[in-house]
């Protein structure tokens, strides 16, 4: 971990219709770390990371990647949806998914080539689903299609990595192996967030942890902060987790 | 007529090749652009257009007075561009889901439309007889330069396909991704949206504004049964469509003159049930049958395992076992032993069975795939 600053979220505040879903973040995010987002369901979790890279409009507040704005910092940043947020019966196949990681360096109206098509290669390789390369997205496992996901946000060769729940309806297995392709990322310096939540694994997984319900109620290293009375601020009830040392 | 003379014809005959040009192109071009609808669950956006753009073409015969096809679709092009953009803004702007919308817009402008149609038919105006003809379709009034006109739409369209066909699919499979990519989601949407809207247009002459919403899904919809593929989905969507306004055509011109969009429409139809019952991956019927066979297969593998777990007690794994013991397993029957005698994993002997060496090994198999699958 450096001492720079990879994401900067100032004043931010985002309402769906009347009622304020994230009131007046203010969040730094250092180089480096992997950092969960915690918090109870309609904390603003996936609001955040959404704001963050422009796909909700903030009603107050500013965002920005390594000092510049999120426009000008886009191929720094890759982005791994919910996996429900998509119909999983499209008629796709995995390799084309994640070739679409490779559309934004290549901008309108080019068309994926040899290089493209290798890099979305290499990425399903290093998520273990090379074999599956040709199937139809439609026949993966939850699992799989979770990886397919990562691989996609990997092919983007980015620096700053936000998942939306990748641990999500996926079994052991492949909890172990997304959380060790996290964990390489990290060691290689990049920047990994990622809403979460199982309170368990945060400090098994995490080295940095934000709390948030609808205010950011903490943010900093996991060993410093991630004790009952965070937990308990952000979860409302008196919470108790039992942290393994 | 019957349909063999349409056939010999179709080549000749000035009309008829009009006709079937036109139903074949405009099959092509809805089927093409339906799939993009159906992929984003669209479905009933067509029908909420074709009933929109009613009012247009009676207005547009209001001001000009006059019949010319170009210029009432272009009325109809109006209001059915309204039509969509109320039907987003609606949905952006309110808490309204889609269905709520389209269907409010549906009935509320093929309403106004009605209206107007009556209001029109009262005047003292010798000229406005067949107006009514863009509610159900008359193919029998296209001429060559709607012809010329579908196909120039079609050939902008295509060319519009090819060049963002990867922005089309990556907005269709996962919006909100194309846009932290730096894709501009909104202009995308648009143009898709408006593309529709013009292929549906086009069509009111010839299918008519209450089943034009089938020709824009039933093509589609057929085509996504036989391919996981974006590309040969749109590319047989297209043929269906195209196929489906010949054959419609042809069955329409050769039986009394029917009406040729129900006809069309219903041909699309038939595409659409042969593709739900035959198709390979997706049809009803292979699934079926798949099912019944994986079902056979299960019985018959745990039939041997049964018989390899007490052929394993023995040293001589062939040693013969008397086929009564066979009935106290619960999936035994005579079909079964006699499938396992057919593969050689099973001899017979008078009353008595015995694993043969292949059969031991494919049952010791079986067995090391399931103790696998369940660590």
């Amino acid at each position: 971990m450096s001492n720079k600053i990879a994401v900067k979220i100032d004043d931010l505040t985002v309402a769906y219709n009347y009622k304020p879903v994230l009131w007046d973040i203010d969040l730094e995010i250092p180089e480096g770390v992997l950092m969960a987002i915690v918090g109870p369901n309609g904390a603003g979790k996936s609001t955040l990371i959404k704001s963050v890279l422009g796909i909700l409009k903030p009603i107050a507040g500013s965002v920005s990647i390594y000092g510049k704005s999120y426009d000008k910092q886009r191929s720094l940043v890759a982005y791994v949806p919910q996996k429900g947020s998509v119909d999983w019966d499209f008629p796709t196949t995995a390799l084309d998914v994640v070739t679409m990681g490779t559309y934004g360096s290549l901008g309108w109206i080019k068309r994926p080539r040899q290089k493209q098509k290798k890099a979305a290669l290499e990425a399903l390789e290093k998520v273990g689903m090379l074999p599956f390369k040709s199937r139809q997205i439609s026949q993966l496992s939850g699992g799989q299609q979770q990886r397919i996901f990562l691989a996609r946000a990997l092919v983007q060769d980015a620096s700053i990595y936000f998942m939306d729940e990748p641990f999500q309806g996926v079994d052991a297995t492949t909890e172990i192996a997304i959380i060790n392709i996290l964990k390489e990322l990290r060691k290689s310096g990049k920047t990994v967030i990622v809403v979460h939540h199982d309170l368990q694994t945060v400090p098994e997984y995490f080295d940095w942890v934000t709390f948030l319900n609808v205010k950011k109620i903490a943010t900093g290293p996991v060993k410093d902060i991630f004790n009952d009375d965070n937990l308990t601020k952000t979860y409302g009830i008196n919470y108790k987790v039992s942290i393994q040392e | 007529m019957d349909i063999q003379d349409y056939f010999s014809l179709v080549f000749t005959d000035y009309t008829l090749r009009t006709i079937t040009l036109g139903t074949a192109i405009l099959g092509a071009v809805t089927g093409m652009l339906g799939s993009f609808a159906v992929l984003r669950k669209q479905s009933l956006l067509g029908d909420a257009i074709s009933h929109a753009a009613l009012p247009g073409i009676a207005i547009s015969f209001l001001i000009t007075g006059a019949k010319d096809s170009n210029t009432l679709l272009l009325g109809a092009l109006v209001s059915g561009l309204i039509g969509t953009f109320w039907i987003r803004g609606i949905v952006t702007k309110t808490h309204l889901k889609s269905d709520t919308a389209l269907g409010l817009i549906l009935s509320l402008f093929f309403g106004f439309g009605m209206l107007l149609l009556t209001f029109i038919q009262k005047q003292p105006n010798a000229n406005q007889a067949g107006l009514d003809k863009y509610l159900f379709g008359q193919a029998a009034t296209l001429v060559e330069s709607d012809v010329w006109m579908m196909a120039i739409v079609t050939g902008i369209c295509l060319f519009v396909l090819l060049l963002f066909w990867k922005e089309f699919k990556i907005l269709l499979f996962d919006k909100d991704y194309a846009k932290t990519l730096g894709f501009n989601t909104k202009a995308i949407d648009i143009l898709i949206t408006s593309f529709i809207v013009l292929a549906i247009v086009l069509g009111l002459q010839t299918v008519g504004v209450v089943l034009m919403s089938a020709m824009l899904l039933a093509p589609a919809a057929a085509a996504r049964q036989w391919t996981n593929s974006l590309a040969t989905m749109v590319f047989l969507a297209a043929i269906f469509g195209a196929f489906s306004g010949v054959f419609g055509t042809a069955i329409s011109a050769s039986q009394n003159n029917l009406s040729t969009g129900p006809v069309i429409v219903l041909v699309a139809a038939v595409f659409v049930l042969i593709s739900f019952i035959f198709s390979p991956s997706r049809g009803l019927l292979f699934k079926q049958i798949r099912f019944i066979k994986n079902r056979r297969d299960l019985e018959l593998h745990k039939t041997l395992a049964f018989m390899y777990n007490i052929a394993e007690t023995h040293d001589d794994i062939s040693h013969p076992h008397e086929i009564k013991i066979l009935n106290s397993f619960q999936g035994y029957t005579k079909g079964t032993l006699k499938k396992l005698v057919e593969k050689d994993y099973v001899t017979l002997k008078g009353s008595t069975w015995s694993l043969t060496d292949e059969g031991f090994k494919s049952a010791l198999n079986l067995y090391n795939q399931l103790t696998r699958n369940d660590e």
